[in-house]
């Protein structure tokens, strides 16, 4: 059992509080109530050393599927895969307007993407204590601790919704784009 | 009718489908979205159904068409029908709404996909247009389930150059679709109007007795023309359709065809071999420079890429451009020309054999056919309401215009129209016209007419219309038979141009109606004639003949009857025509387009 628990005089002050919170604050009780009924968290200690299971290997089935979409609505692996050695740079931004107009509608379509940053490129920016490094990437100079003063790069992305389709019952994610035969 | 219930404004276009819903009249109608399979297996909302049916056999898995409603359903309408038409053509439903409205073919009878082979399965002009108008009433229920679309009152539109039998074959799909109850008919440029109003609270302000609105509306396959009149009664303003115009099939797709055409010319000049497929590439990359190009009048070209069709894009990839010279001169210029307004469109050649398929317009000027619609109209002024027209004009000078149609969504399109209209109009002596400004002219008419169903209820303005043609009933003249001539028919006015909704008229003179035995019955109307009264005897030859009636009515076997022609403009938006006995009996000519 946990062994943390409130001192006395933390007690009485909460005895005469705490009714009057429940009477007149709907969301507090609710709270209270929750708390009182969940399950107390087994403390680390007593926990049993279980095997930790693995998480399932990915299938790839969803990366896929944005593969095909963009194969399919901006021809994306074809350009991706065909040798430009040969190719003049004519060429390839002939190509690259098809792969830039169709990928560009599928991801407005199926996903919704937003910078990290709302500060241009540019700005003067400060990297505050405790900042996320899978969110900001330093580079250059930074000694010390943070807050860094620094500039902004690149504002980076984030996808903050993803509307993949559903896949249709029985269809194999491996086909990321069908032959096709004129007959 | 209960309050604050919404109502429903669907557009049945001849290239999308649009459904909107209005709940209060100071709130504009808000677009409902349609859920459609939109690509092989992936189902998703669209603010638009395109207007077509995918008639598949093997190539298609079952789960490619499943709709959440219906696993198994087998055809597919809407986005991915388009899409899968365009890599199997003969198996594709499109234009249905064009076919509904010829008279050259029977409506009822499974022809489309016209020209397609023996093993294609077919559907009629009415089934098709009923696809997609079920499509719409299982998404809005699929989405809306404590809302039946049953329940709501739906305002469908028309063309206003449907004529009578095109219009009781939309009604007649709207109840094959199983949404029958509820159902009012609008013409769609009135719908663009009430859509105008409805979202300018103040239109009051811009509008005044004495104005004459010209509704331009053109859409991807046809073009309609509208004369709306601004007049004062008791006070208020009121606002009265005083013309409409024929079916024209000329729109937006003649114009990226044509614009196609002239790349693919270029491309070949250089050697360039373009196949089918390739083509309808390009007249996709060309709408899009098209539309770069009127989006931004300073850029000189836009670029025109085709994909090669196998996995070498790089390599197989034919780039070329728009030139903005070739856009103006093929676009602006080819269908809008600067022309005069005694101009008239180029008639089509009359030969010996022509190909059955859609009476396509011959003259691709939209400025001739403008012309010719405002002309038409000065001849016959009797009727109209005092102040639209003056003596020694040559046509009607609208003083406003309302574009609608995604082809005005064009600049240059909308300023060479006004340019045109200008100099007929100031030639005259006129006063240029005004431009409503605003709309959305893709989805104004589905708007318009969810706003007009408030209106029914009796909030806010309402446009009179009344009938656009007067209608005519074929009579055998009583004279001697002369061998090899067939006897000469006169056309007796059985319903005046302008009948109110809800009216009927009964034909003065009484007619001898041949019953239990096969009869045909001839049929004619005339947008132009608005000045004929009921009972006005007029030679066929200045009318459009519509397609005959032909059918047995109950009675004794080849008795004649005498019986007057009682016409009545229903609620719902059709003509009906009985003919009654003074003894009681009545019978109800009905269209039964069954032409072999």
């Amino acid at each position: 059992m946990n062994d943390e628990r409130l001192g006395f005089w933390a007690r009485l002050a909460m005895f005469f509080w705490l009714p009057w919170k429940v009477l007149f604050d709907g969301v507090a009780a609710l709270r209270v109530r929750k708390a009182l009924q969940a399950p107390e968290a087994p403390t680390p200690a007593a926990a049993p050393a279980a095997e930790p299971t693995p998480p399932p290997r990915p299938t790839g089935e969803e990366a896929l599927r944005l593969l095909a979409i963009l194969q399919r609505d901006g021809r994306l692996v074809d350009f991706l895969l065909e040798d430009v050695s040969g190719a003049t740079d004519a060429q390839v931004g002939a190509a690259a307007r098809i792969v830039h107009e169709g990928c560009r509608k599928a991801l407005s379509q199926y996903l919704t993407l937003r910078p990290l940053r709302q500060e241009s490129e540019g700005d003067p920016i400060t990297v505050p204590e405790g900042f996320d490094p899978a969110e900001i990437r330093l580079s250059g100079n930074p000694i010390g601790k943070p807050p860094y003063r620094g500039r902004l790069v690149h504002p980076g992305w984030k996808a903050v919704e993803v509307r993949l389709p559903e896949p249709a019952s029985g269809v194999d994610a491996t086909i990321v784009a069908p032959a096709e035969v004129e007959v | 009718m209960e309050e604050g219930r919404p109502t429903l404004g669907l557009d049945l276009g001849t290239t999308n489908v649009a459904l909107a819903v209005a709940r209060r009249e100071d709130e504009p109608p808000a677009t409902a979205l349609l859920p459609q399979v939109v690509h092989e297996g992936e189902v998703a909302e669209r603010p638009q159904l395109p207007s077509f049916v995918y008639l598949p056999g093997e190539e298609l898995a079952a789960s490619a068409i499943a709709l959440p409603w219906d696993p198994a359903r087998d055809y597919v309408v809407g986005a991915f029908a388009r899409e899968q038409g365009a890599r199997i053509p003969a198996r594709l439903v499109s234009s249905a709404k064009s076919w509904l409205s010829h008279a050259g073919v029977d409506r009822r009878k499974a022809i489309l996909p016209w020209g397609a082979p023996e093993e294609v399965p077919k559907l009629s002009p009415v089934e098709a247009s009923a696809r997609y108008l079920r499509h719409v009433r299982e998404a809005w229920d699929h989405l809306h389930p404590d809302l039946p679309f049953d329940s709501l009152d739906l305002v469908l539109t028309v063309p206003a150059s449907f004529d009578a039998v095109a219009r009781d074959l939309t009604v007649e799909a709207a109840r094959a679709a199983g949404l029958g109850e509820r159902l009012t008919l609008l013409e769609e440029p009135q719908a663009a109007l009430y859509a105008w109003v409805a979202s300018r609270p103040d239109w009051r302000k811009q509008l005044s007795v004495g104005d004459l609105i010209l509704v331009c509306d053109i859409g991807g396959g046809t073009t309609d023309f509208s004369l709306i009149a601004v007049l004062e009664e008791d006070g208020a303003l009121e606002l009265r359709r005083v013309a409409v115009g024929d079916h024209i099939l000329l729109g937006g797709d003649n114009m990226d065809l044509a614009l196609a055409y002239a790349v693919r010319t270029r491309l070949e000049g250089q050697g360039q071999k373009i196949d089918d497929w390739q083509f309808r590439a390009l007249v996709h990359s060309v709408r899009q420079a098209k539309e770069q190009l009127f989006a931004e009048p300073t850029l000189p070209s836009a670029p025109v890429v085709i994909p090669g069709r196998g996995s070498r894009l790089i390599g197989g990839t034919l780039r070329t451009e728009l030139d903005r010279p070739t856009l103006e001169s093929t676009l602006v210029d080819g269908f809008f020309p600067r022309v005069q307004a005694s101009e008239r469109p180029a008639a089509p050649r009359r030969v010996g054999l022509t190909a059955l398929g859609l009476p396509y317009a011959h003259d691709p000027a939209f400025t001739r056919h403008l012309a010719a619609f405002l002309g038409r109209q000065a001849e016959a002024t009797a009727s109209l309401p005092p102040g639209v027209h003056r003596e020694g004009r040559s046509f009607l000078h609208p003083t406003a215009i309302l574009f609608n149609g995604g082809v005005t969504k064009a600049a240059p399109v909308r300023e060479r129209i006004l340019e045109v209209l200008e100099s007929w109009i100031v030639a005259e002596g006129g006063v240029a016209p005004k431009v409503l400004e605003g709309g959305d002219p893709d989805l104004a008419v589905s708007r318009g007419a969810a706003y007009y169903g408030l209106v029914r209820k009796g909030r806010g303005v309402r446009i009179r219309g009344g009938s656009a043609r007067s209608y005519y009933v074929g009579l055998e003249r009583a004279e001697l038979a002369v061998p090899g001539i067939p006897p000469r028919v006169d056309a007796v006015c059985v319903a005046p141009f302008g009948m109110e909704e809800g009216s009927e008229v009964t034909l003065p003179e009484p007619m001898g109606l041949l019953v239990g035995e096969p009869a045909s019955f001839r049929f004619f109307a005339s947008s132009a004639r608005r000045d004929d009264e009921v009972g006005e005897v007029v030679d066929p030859a200045e009318l459009e003949e519509l397609p005959p009636i032909e059918t047995v009515l109950q009675g004794e076997e080849g008795a004649v009857v005498p019986v007057r022609l009682r016409a009545r403009l229903t609620e719902v938006g059709t003509l009906e025509i009985a003919a009654v006995e003074s003894a009681g009996r009545e019978w109800r000519l009905e269209y039964q387009i069954e032409r072999g």
